[in-house]
């Protein structure tokens, strides 16, 4: 059976939405999302609901409580996924694929605006016997960013080049409040935030909110000419810090391999890319890690990466031009799939999310036309 | 709500406990792997033999760990596999499954450990201090209610409604207690009286403490497998045939109190997967989320056990006892085992499936069992999860 998108709606990507709350902000999305479906009714439409969140970014004990109202799912079966959206969409497809459901709506909310203690909330996200209080919560990044480089002779200038194309190609996007048209010296000349990172590779946080409206194939058909399938989608947790594989992405290799058995498609057949660069190096450790290039360094030197090479690699911009909204940061990138498909760009594209410092889980999916 | 009855069929081969205690020394990892090591054993399976992981705990701020799903992968096996954490606050132990049922009936997965771990003792100088934060950051937070509060006012409600003495009330807590007694992992098993529960210190008018369940840290576990591979690895596995969860709206103050209607639409869905048409007559052992005692008769009605208001009236009767014509908490639920909240819920599930595998030990009911029912209740008085399992 397959399971198809037919409906999405956003709202926010800007990097403060005072006028709002993060209901308002579901809310918003949510009305988009059923209007580009179809106009169709949550109440009695849709089957089941899935909510993406965390109790830490919201502020919140048991912060699932406030799911239900603005998507239209009070006293129907809503649930939370403690994860990215993307992984609420695996969800959802498992609502579909195991009968459960024929519509399922994943939701997913960011305000980093309202976090006024951004570096100790990401210290809690660390093992307690492991807390080490350190002043900068990109140390890790910094590690991982220095065993990538040795691994693949990877130089400064090479993370720059990802944040030079990112940041065009975020020119395209509507989302985009970071995108820019800046040059190499831009990157390199700046301080570093942590070696060997400038803040230009550390995508900064954005306000968002992402409804996702997926349905059975049958179904799809009924609301509208124009689904975009998920061919394939699944996630993996590498480990803890101590186990996991520092300058890799072993949980994208995990999850890319299952993804590309379950859409029975070859890697070669994608020609776009929508993968996490929540640091400018991810990107590379992430193209690498779907099986998207064997030396994704060189790829990128020879503009593989770009419009005409072999893959486009987040042609629409990225984390690094649209800015990362915490657990809304997967669906911004399966929006981007959605609309380039859309567009009728490419058939088919793969979408791979990262949770962020300090985790090592990664969802991958893959969509077409 | 579409329940397709052509799904693949979805079975449990093995579950653990941890003890359920005050001020565990293990960390939440080493909770979670014991319970989920023990699962293991009795499904016959290794860890590398399981290629999804579920895993539920309720607040984050409980154990102190932001992205806790993440913290708790290592400790429940989900290295290297497909791991999620879902989440319905208190109802979260019954979504364990219910989740790991999908994983499996969609055709994902063909192995899951369900794990579900809480620790509660972290949170200083009690558990409370985190529900202050439970409200909406508005309109209630400023007003600083306690979590007991609202829990007093539900109670005087469904007492006045159905015309419900705190005495009829009082006898789910000397039930439970006494049914914990046989249950090896209990922390706060006691054989009292209706009077001890009419003594004890008042917290909330109607809730006196032994009204209420203690604080707890522990953890649980199952193994949920597909058919082919429940066949080849026990001749007796439990099969979890329907599955239902609800939310009601956040505003509680808008709500009717006195009835679960949120638990009745969840109860609806996962008899109707099911099959169940009668839940009075077809159901043979039931696990009610029991918080609180009032709570149990609350859940027992709302799972359409009995009409609304009459709960008291069959506990009183004996039906609900161990020996009684539909068992309820014969494990001695949360009043007597413990409430480390998601692994009180899964521990509920737990006490069905052995139950319905006939290797209950003391705790076993005397009645053959066919069909039983746990379910779990959270949120802000809001949330339910119900799954029906059959042998």
């Amino acid at each position: 059976m397959k399971v198809a998108i037919i409906g999405v709606g956003w709202y926010g990507f800007r990097p403060n939405t005072k006028d709002v709350s993060f209901r308002e902000m579901m809310f918003e999305a949510a009305v988009r999302a059923y209007e580009d479906a179809g106009h169709i009714n949550p109440r009695t439409d849709v089957d089941t609901f899935i909510s993406c969140q965390e109790d830490f970014w919201e502020g919140i004990a048991i912060s699932d409580e406030f799911a239900p109202d603005p998507i239209g799912g009070a006293m129907r079966p809503t649930m939370t996924v403690t994860g990215d959206g993307l992984q609420g969409i695996l969800h959802g497809v498992m609502h579909i694929k195991s009968g459960l459901a024929n519509i399922t709506v994943v939701e997913s909310h960011a305000k980093p605006s309202d976090i006024l203690t951004m570096r100790d909330i990401i210290e809690f996200a660390f093992d307690p016997m492991y807390r080490i209080g350190a002043k900068n919560v990109h140390f890790l990044a910094g590690l991982d960013a220095l065993k990538f480089m040795k691994l693949r002779s990877a130089t400064r200038e090479d993370f720059a080049k990802v944040v030079i194309k990112n940041k065009y190609n975020g020119l395209k996007n509507p989302r985009a409040s970071y995108a820019a048209n800046i040059g190499l010296e831009d990157v390199i000349n700046k301080e570093y935030t942590i070696y060997p990172l400038t803040d230009l590779d550390i995508s900064r946080f954005v306000d968002a909110a992402v409804v996702v409206i997926l349905a059975s194939e049958d179904v799809a058909r009924k609301y509208t000419d124009t689904p975009v399938w998920i061919n394939g989608i699944y996630s993996a947790t590498d480990s803890t810090i101590e186990l996991s594989e520092l300058g890799e992405a072993r949980y994208m290799k995990i999850a890319s391999k299952e993804a590309y058995s379950m859409a029975k498609v070859n890697v070669k057949e994608i020609k776009a890319a929508f993968v996490d660069d929540t640091y400018s190096y991810k990107e590379l450790q992430h193209v690498e890690g779907l099986g998207l290039s064997d030396n994704a360094v060189k790829d990128l030197r020879e503009g593989e990466f770009e419009k005409g090479g072999k893959i486009e690699v987040n042609p629409l911009g990225g984390h690094l031009a649209k800015g990362r909204p915490l657990e809304v940061s997967g669906l911004s990138l399966l929006l981007d799939a959605v609309e380039y498909l859309r567009q009728g760009v490419v058939d088919k594209a793969v979408v791979a999310s990262w949770r962020g410092i300090p985790t090592f889980t990664g969802v991958v999916g893959v969509v077409s036309r | 709500m579409k329940t397709n009855l052509y799904f693949r069929r979805v079975a449990v081969i093995g579950a653990g406990l941890t003890l359920f205690r005050r001020r565990m020394l293990e960390t939440p990892q080493e909770l979670a792997w014991e319970a989920a090591r023990k699962a293991l054993d009795e499904a016959g399976l290794e860890l590398k033999d399981i290629d999804c992981v579920v895993i539920g705990s309720a607040p984050d701020a409980f154990d102190g760990v932001h992205m806790k799903g993440e913290y708790l992968a290592h400790g429940s096996g989900g290295v290297r596999k497909m791991v999620s954490r879902v989440y319905v606050g208190g109802a979260t132990g019954v979504m364990v499954p219910n989740t790991a049922w999908y994983h499996v009936a969609s055709g994902l997965c063909e192995k899951v450990l369900a794990v579900a771990e809480e620790k509660m003792s972290p949170a200083r100088p009690h558990p409370q201090s985190i529900f202050r934060y439970i409200w909406d950051p508005i309109l209630e937070k400023p007003l600083n209610p306690n979590l007991i509060w609202i829990f007093a006012m539900e109670m005087h409600r469904y007492m006045h409604v159905n015309k419900i003495t705190k005495e009829d009330i009082a006898l789910v807590s000397v039930k439970n207690k006494k049914n914990a007694l046989n249950n090896p992992y209990a922390q706060a098993a006691a054989n009292i009286t209706v009077d001890d529960v009419l003594k004890s210190e008042v917290l909330v008018w109607p809730v006196q403490l032994l009204d209420t369940s203690p604080v707890s840290d522990g953890a649980a576990a199952m193994v949920i497998v597909s058919e082919d591979v429940a066949r080849r690895y026990t001749d007796t596995p439990v099969w979890i045939e329907g599955v239902g969860w609800t939310l009601d709206n956040t505003e509680w103050t808008g709500r009717e109190l006195a009835y679960p209607r949120y638990l009745e639409y969840a109860a609806r869905m996962a008899y109707k997967m099911a099959g169940v048409e009668r839940p009075n007559k077809e159901i043979d052992v039931i696990e009610p989320y029991d918080p609180f005692d009032y709570k149990e008769l609350h859940h027992i009605e709302g799972l359409m056990i009995t009409k609304r208001g009459e709960a008291p009236k069959f506990l009183k009767e004996g039906v609900f006892d161990i020996d009684g014509e539909i068992p309820s908490s014969p494990s001695g639920g949360l009043l007597g085992v413990g409430n480390p909240i998601a692994a009180a819920g899964l521990m509920k599930v737990i006490s069905i499936y052995w139950q319905l595998k006939g290797i209950a030990g003391k705790m076993q009911v005397k009645r053959p069992v066919h069909t039983g029912v746990a379910q779990a209740w959270g949120d802000l008085m809001q949330a339910s999860t119900v799954i029906v399992m059959r042998n």
